[in-house]
């Protein structure tokens, strides 16, 4: 697993650095009272998401990250917030009450330590069968066939190839459903 | 760099369910599902450097489920505003008996 990362100063500094921008701009987005200011903050997560992508070897996702997060969910929800005259903070956005902050405390407090109990001794990477590590580093080793873009369109259409076409059939009930609840009901009956 | 983004990852998780639970504005509610998705997508992504590019492909199909989901749910958000006038999650209660 050491062998085929590319452990540069450089490297690492940009890691943590995507990774520090990442969960500033988190935190930031959970605390601000304005629905726009939260979706801007979200959008910078998702930006320094991509960028960690960008260095985790998956170029085509991280493409994928900024062209469908960013920028088409996020400008969904931007302009639902414009619609519903939403924009300025208000009473509303307030958080809830004592009870319901403390459970999240907590429940976010079990999830933190039960992956850092998990990430000790590295776990995960003695969860991984030799085999398959052994091939994923020869992959990676090997001058990528095909581009960037091949190694993950070939799975997508020959492995999963029935998943992949029932997502179709699940945008198409997502399109019907979205038009079917947005519409402005005229007469009832 | 794994370890590293796998807990970078449960950190992005924790910090959405917190706002899912803490907040009371039904659209940052939203924007915080899909936080925990990105954050889902993250360890797929650094998870597929050890198993193969099919992580990846899972997290195309992440992609298109929350483009779905972000298109039903604001639908649904749009039709209740208009019935009650507020996206506050404490005035909608209809459910309740």
């Amino acid at each position: 697993m050491q062998a085929n990362q590319f452990h540069s100063l450089a490297y690492s500094f940009s890691f943590y650095l995507f990774g520090l921008i990442a969960l500033a701009s988190a935190i930031a987005f959970v605390t601000r009272k304005s629905p726009v200011a939260a979706a801007m903050w979200l959008v910078n997560v998702m930006f320094a998401l991509a960028g960690l992508y960008l260095m985790l070897d998956a170029q085509f996702m991280a493409t994928m990250q900024v062209l469908v997060y960013t920028g088409a969910i996020m400008v969904v929800f931007l302009f639902v917030i414009m619609l519903l005259n939403l924009g300025h903070p208000s009473d509303l956005a307030d958080a809830r009450g004592k009870w319901p902050t403390i459970l999240a405390l907590f429940v976010g407090l079990a999830l933190l330590s039960e992956v850092m109990a998990l990430n000790r001794g590295n776990t995960i990477e003695r969860l991984v069968p030799p085999d398959l590590a052994a091939k994923a580093a020869a992959a990676a080793a090997a001058p990528i066939a095909g581009g960037i873009i091949g190694p993950v369109a070939a799975p997508l259409f020959k492995e999963y190839l029935l998943a992949f076409e029932l997502t179709s059939v699940l945008l198409l009930t997502a399109i019907v459903g979205a038009v079917v609840l947005g519409r402005r009901r005229t007469d009832a009956r | 760099m794994l370890v590293e983004a796998l807990a970078l990852s449960a950190v992005l998780f924790s910090i959405g369910v917190i706002g899912v639970l803490t907040r009371r504005n039904a659209i940052i509610i939203f924007m915080c599902v899909e936080l925990m998705l990105n954050a889902v997508n993250l360890s797929f992504v650094a998870l597929s450097k050890l198993y193969g590019a099919a992580g990846q492909v899972f997290v195309v199909f992440t992609m298109t489920v929350a483009a779905a989901e972000a298109a039903v749910g604001l639908a649904i958000i749009i039709a209740i505003f208009r019935h009650v006038k507020t996206v506050n999650l404490q005035n909608i209660n209809l459910l309740k008996g």
